[in-house]
């Protein structure tokens, strides 16, 4: 028991004798209220004048955050499935645990699955931020509330919203870093953003079980209609009930809470916009603030591959002279067979329209022409879909420079090696002579500048 | 222990709620929850780094709560402790500077990287362009939208001058 304690235990009641001196107890009870009254500054609640802020608009901003993070935490879940970590070097999160717990085969229909879900993530991710910045703007007067532990069940309330708070800002800060190239820190981005986002949901999970009943409760206050009709002149603080949220002493609105709604909502707009075209291909000339979503300008106009580069050949180290006449590509299996660009172009091709789609959440469909895989399995003496390791020219080190397929991936029909896009021979930056298509595998499984494919019989 | 403790009328008071501060159910959900957050340690513990993920994770927190809202408050406590705000002789000016200046603080948060050209050369790396591009971007965006939000305000003082004749 702390002094400062809500509720004394009786035995500490008891222990003032009854016919002690009332200059004595006036000393005890002076001592218990200094050690009840808060410290100055943001642990009063004189502290906190915000005239909106309140239980109804807390819950407003955490309904939408209640449908929205499960959301997150689902694609994220599926985005990690889908680089088929069970199959060897496809793993980014070795130390996973029991976390990959419901790992499942990726699937390879329909094509734009996996555009969709990190496509989703990552926007929605974005549009998020002023929402989840209302919110914890919304619930700040409860980091001060005083005295800080009422009880064990408070303490442990209070270090659980440590789990909720700290998941969030650490998922998306290190989300947003991610999709921008900033890595202000040593650890692994997969690694972190994978733990990250489970310590998150533990605390979430907690959070809603503890406040879901409040929640609703609090949401009945107003309805949508009654706040959008109500303007700043009629603006009114919440009844306080208890929730420490609403303001003893509020100042004069400068706001209304259609206009707060406004603010937030407008934010999320406004990200939405400026950002969803990097997936969304009717934003696209709305994209100013994507971090992809550009055109290289180079080359003829219409460029068959001025499209999104996920590392260019420049940074790869491989010389240009190994991409040319000298460019074999290895098939092993029960046979191995060597073939020229030459050689595999005099093959039977198939054109198929497939996106690319990055973890990163950019995607870009393109038609694209190259040698079946099935083909080259049939090659190699493989009558029957296996795992494949795709191999690139790349030095051994550097991340994916090669992944391994799973039987389903190589055994679709529209797994290509693609040798053109739009028509024209690949580009250098997108893989020549050759680089792997798979339909809805995450683009880093799309292996570019391939030298070997080993099919794992 | 079963008498009803003063104050809370209708509700006994179990030794466990006494002790506790809550009923068992809560303890359970704290247990299981801080018993897989237990295990969730001992993977980042694992991790590569685990001392800048547990820094970022509390930094996260403090930056958050200690640095950037309280900044942000006292930003806006300068912008409505005008006069003219607490007592307004028609429409004020100020969510017209609040709005279009929280809309291009969002941005920038979701984008300071590429706008402050944090990342340039891994940027350059992956895509083979620059981020020179996006302070343009970002500025004339602000620019918008302080100026949509200027022609509000003149058009609603207007209307509101009208009126009052």
């Amino acid at each position: 028991m702390r002094p400062g304690e809500a509720e004394p235990t009786p035995g500490a009641d008891e222990s003032v004798p009854p016919d002690i001196g009332p200059r004595h107890r006036r000393a005890t009870d002076r001592f218990r209220d200094a050690a009840a009254e808060p410290p100055p500054g943001p642990f009063r609640a004189g502290w906190w004048k915000s005239p909106v802020r309140g239980p109804w608009l807390t819950s407003y901003f955490g309904s939408i955050l209640l449908v929205g993070i499960p959301v997150m935490f689902l694609t994220g879940l599926v985005s990690y499935a889908s680089y088929d970590p069970r199959l060897a070097g496809n793993d980014t999160t070795p130390g996973k645990g029991i976390l990959g717990f419901y790992l499942f085969s990726w699937v390879t229909s329909p094509s734009w699955v996996y555009r969709v879900s990190e496509g989703t993530h990552v926007i929605l991710g974005l549009t998020l931020v002023p929402i989840l910045l209302a919110k914890l703007w919304s619930v700040i007067p409860k980091l001060f509330e005083w005295p800080g532990m009422r009880s064990v069940a408070h303490a442990l309330e209070r270090l659980s919203l440590m789990l909720v708070v700290g998941g969030a800002i650490f998922e998306f800060a290190t989300g947003i870093a991610d999709i921008e190239y900033y890595y202000p820190w040593k650890f692994d981005f997969y690694e972190a953003h994978l733990y990250g986002a489970w310590v998150f949901i533990v605390g979430f999970v907690v959070h809603v079980c503890l406040k879901l009943p409040t929640m609703w409760r609090s949401l009945q206050r107003y309805s949508l209609h009654e706040i959008f009709g109500t303007p700043l002149a009629r603006t009114r603080p919440e009844p306080g009930d208890g929730h420490g949220l609403v303001a003893s002493r509020p100042s004069p609105p400068t706001i209304s809470r259609r206009g707060v709604l406004g603010l937030v909502g407008g934010s999320a707009a406004a990200v939405f916009l400026l950002t969803a075209g990097g997936t969304v291909r009717v934003l696209r000339p709305l994209a100013l603030l994507s971090p992809r979503a550009r055109s290289r300008g180079t080359g003829p106009h219409p460029d068959a591959n001025d499209f999104e580069v996920n590392r260019v050949f420049a940074a790869t180290g491989i010389p240009v002279s190994a991409t040319g006449d000298s460019w074999r590509l290895a098939l092993s299996g029960p046979r191995t067979v060597s073939l020229s660009r030459a050689e595999l172009m005099a093959m039977p091709l198939a054109t198929e329209v497939l996106p690319i789609a990055c973890v990163e959440g950019w995607s870009t469909v393109q038609t694209w022409t190259g040698v079946r895989l099935v083909d080259l399995a049939r090659l190699a003496g493989v009558d029957h879909a296996v795992d494949v390791e795709v191999e690139s020219l790349e030095k051994p080190g550097q991340p994916f420079r090669s992944a391994t397929l799973a039987s389903n991936q190589a055994g679709d029909f529209q797994t290509l090696l693609a040798l053109c896009v739009n028509g024209e021979d690949i580009s250098l930056d997108h893989g020549y002579p050759a680089r792997m298509i798979v339909p809805a595998a995450p683009g880093v499984h799309c292996t570019k500048w391939v030298s070997e494919l080993r099919f794992l019989t | 222990m079963t008498r009803p403790a003063p104050g809370t009328g209708q509700r006994p008071r179990s030794w466990f709620r006494r002790l506790y501060g809550a009923g068992p159910a809560h303890a359970v959900l704290m247990t299981a929850g801080f018993g897989f957050a237990g295990y969730l340690l001992t993977r980042i513990l694992g991790a590569s780094h685990p001392g800048w993920i547990l820094l970022w994770f509390v930094g996260a927190i403090v930056l958050h709560d200690l640095v950037f809202l309280p900044l942000y408050s006292a930003l806006d406590r300068v912008l409505t402790s005008r006069r003219e705000v607490s007592a307004p002789q028609g429409p004020t000016w100020v969510n017209h500077v609040r709005v279009p200046a929280v809309i291009s603080g969002v941005l920038l948060l979701v984008t300071f990287p590429l706008v402050l050209r944090l990342s340039d050369h891994a940027y350059a790396t992956a895509s083979g362009l620059h981020e020179s591009v996006y302070l343009m971007r970002w500025l004339l965006v602000t620019a918008g939208l302080f100026a949509i939000s200027g022609v509000l305000y003149l058009v609603r003082r207007d209307r509101w001058r009208r009126r009052a004749r």
